[in-house]
């Protein structure tokens, strides 16, 4: 524990400042120290001690003064005010002033054991508390939102604003396109930041076991129900709770969705005890809601309540711009995780991407960052790493014409131009292939 | 490989010859090198301050290290009057941390000093494991965590009987001595 606190003594008189310092040397810690608060002030600039232990009664500025100062440019500073000459006047000024404790001089070896060790703890947790607070942020940190176009940048503008309120939120757009992550964004930006924000796949669970997921269950609700359990709502209390793929929920769910929504209150599973929890909706889906509406399938009462704010994130083809700085990201992102030094790309292979129409959107073109890095030579991600053969097709080309130069060109590269293997799988000869090259001007891939 | 110096204890003032011996035996087991006992003269009465009526620590060890001290072993200088440091009350002992000097002493040791029975043989225990531990300090350790090694800060007796005669392992590869 003393290894990593510092301890800076001030005091004019010598025999003071070496007996403490040898005091505590001998205790581990790191000590520095100055003879007036003019030296102790510029030691503080220039070095960052944990606690400093002041005398009060000093030539030039005094120990109080020297607090002061102290807490206007570092706060967390532990002070401890010395003197050889207590008064309760003195001493309340000092704690007021914001010190952590006041002693008398002589002190028992005991008592300033107890003083420091006290001081170390509360400076130990404060620091804890710190890290703990920013891995939070960390946490819910939406650095995965990249882009700069100007669909992207609206979306952002309106992450923005719906954090801002407390409404219910649908997140609209393609499969892969970030939705959880724009859910990530408005909670961690929203002040609901430091409670949780608890997700469910609606998708992926059936009416009961969502049921039992969302609401929770007592003891012997059903079998299998050993103990009680928290539903998400509960756990989202005081946070957000995201209802990923919400499109898939039976009727029975949305009108039990919609008294909860409504009310913010529930009962377990198996229960009889009503429970209130304060926690904002915010969903997700990739079907067109308000035409599940309009076929039945989506109760239109649960939609309003829904859909008091929409964010419909674009796809990947309607943003292009964005995947130079999309590759960077994932780059850095696999290559740090990997352990391993960062690649670049070469600009046909970024050319290419950028051609293409990614129906999987960023999940399918992160993946293939992921890919092309374990693959790859480690030093630049160029076209043969990337798996994009199927996708040179042209989805534009109508003649047959454009369809058999889109056909030939993937056998090719398939085969690496070996025109034998090539003809072979084409089921032509090799002369017909070499005519065919030559008609579209087909070339192998840089 | 480390070479550790041999060790002087000098007594000054009254110290009974039974409670040196066993100091020596346990010093000398503890670091493992010659261990010397000789009695040392000075003026005391230069290092009382009457208003604490106790004997000045930190002059008493630099006096020490000055006129006793020596670069080829080191110097643990044995008392047995009240030693205090001018920020605290009182101090069992104190040494230069990686330095060639200690001194310690046994007047706060004994339990008739907090009202109980006298017995020299828990007071002589106490004095050597302050006397190892000072001699920790000039070997450059430090206070350690580990609540039976003797490098463990004490404030108060039951502390020090808390602790053992010895470094713990981690202490003692430390020091340089295994």
């Amino acid at each position: 524990m003393t290894e990593q606190i510092s301890i800076l003594i001030v005091d004019d008189e010598e025999s003071v400042r070496d007996s403490l310092y040898n005091w505590f040397i001998e205790d581990g810690y790191r000590v520095a120290t100055a003879e007036s608060a003019k030296g102790a002030l510029s030691l503080l600039e220039s070095d960052q001690f944990d606690i400093v232990l002041a005398d009060i009664k000093m030539p030039g500025m005094d120990g109080l003064e020297m607090l002061r100062l102290i807490k206007t440019l570092r706060q967390e500073t532990v002070v401890i005010m010395m003197t050889a000459f207590a008064t309760v006047e003195t001493a309340v000024q000092a704690l007021k002033d914001g010190a952590f404790d006041y002693v008398t001089k002589p002190f028992d070896p005991d008592d300033l054991s107890h003083l420091i060790r006290n001081a170390s703890r509360q400076i130990i947790l404060t620091r804890e508390n710190e890290g703990l607070k920013a891995r939070m942020v960390n946490l819910e940190k939406v650095e995965d939102l990249v882009g700069k176009s100007v669909p992207m940048q609206q979306v952002l503008e309106q992450i923005e604003s719906a954090a801002q309120s407390n409404s219910s939120v649908i997140i609209t757009g393609e499969s892969g396109t970030g939705k959880e992550l724009v859910a990530r964004a408005i909670h961690a930006n929203s002040s609901r930041r430091f409670f949780p924000l608890v997700a469910v796949h609606c998708g992926a669970l059936t009416e009961s076991l969502l049921e039992s997921e969302l609401f929770g269950h007592e003891k012997g609700a059903f079998t299998g129900a050993l103990y009680n359990r928290k539903g998400r709502f509960e756990m989202a209390d005081n946070g957000s709770i995201f209802l990923d793929e919400i499109a898939t929920i039976s009727t029975k769910m949305q009108i039990e969705l919609l008294r909860v929504l409504e009310t913010k209150k529930f009962v377990r599973v198996g229960g009889n005890k009503e429970i209130t929890s304060d926690f904002r909706v915010i969903c997700a889906t990739n079907k067109d809601l308000k035409s599940l509406v309009e076929s039945g399938v989506f109760r239109e009462d649960l939609y309003y309540r829904l859909n008091v704010l929409t964010i419909n994130i674009p796809p990947l083809r309607e943003r292009t711009d964005d995947i130079p700085l999309l590759v960077d990201y994932f780059i850095q992102k696999y290559c740090t995780s990997m352990n391993r030094p960062l690649v670049t790309i070469d600009s046909a292979a970024l050319r290419r991407l950028e051609e293409f129409q990614f129906p999987g959107n960023i999940r399918e073109l992160e993946n293939m960052i992921e890919r092309a890095i374990v693959i790859g030579n480690g030093k630049k991600i160029s076209l043969k790493d990337l798996p994009l053969e199927k996708n040179l097709i042209d989805s534009s080309a109508e003649s047959l014409d454009d369809h058999e130069k889109n056909h030939i060109f993937q056998i090719l590269n398939k085969y690496s131009w070996n025109i034998s293997r090539s003809a072979k799988a084409l089921q032509v000869d090799r002369v017909t292939l070499y005519n065919k090259i030559k008609k579209y001007n087909l070339k192998p891939l840089e | 490989m480390m070479v550790q110096l041999p060790i002087t204890l000098i007594s000054f003032g009254y110290l009974q010859k039974g409670i040196i011996d066993p100091i020596a035996a346990d010093v000398r087991s503890e670091f493992k090198v010659p261990v010397t006992v000789r009695e040392g003269h000075l003026d005391l009465s230069l290092f009382y301050d009457p208003a604490r009526r106790q004997y000045n620590g930190n002059h008493l060890l630099r006096y020490v290290d000055g006129e006793f001290g020596n670069d080829g072993c080191k110097t643990m200088g044995l008392f047995s009057v009240d030693l205090f440091i001018p920020i605290l009350t009182y101090i069992f002992g104190q040494a230069f941390l990686n330095g060639r000097t200690g001194i310690a002493s046994l007047y706060r040791l004994g339990d008739e000093k907090y009202g109980m029975a006298e017995d020299e043989g828990k007071m002589s225990e106490r004095f050597s494991k302050e006397v190892i531990h000072e001699l920790g300090h000039t070997f450059g350790l430090v206070h350690c965590h580990n609540p039976v090694c003797v490098m463990r800060s004490g404030t108060y007796v039951e502390e020090i009987d808390q602790k053992e005669r010895h470094l713990c392992s981690r202490c003692r590869e430390h020091s340089g001595f295994h």
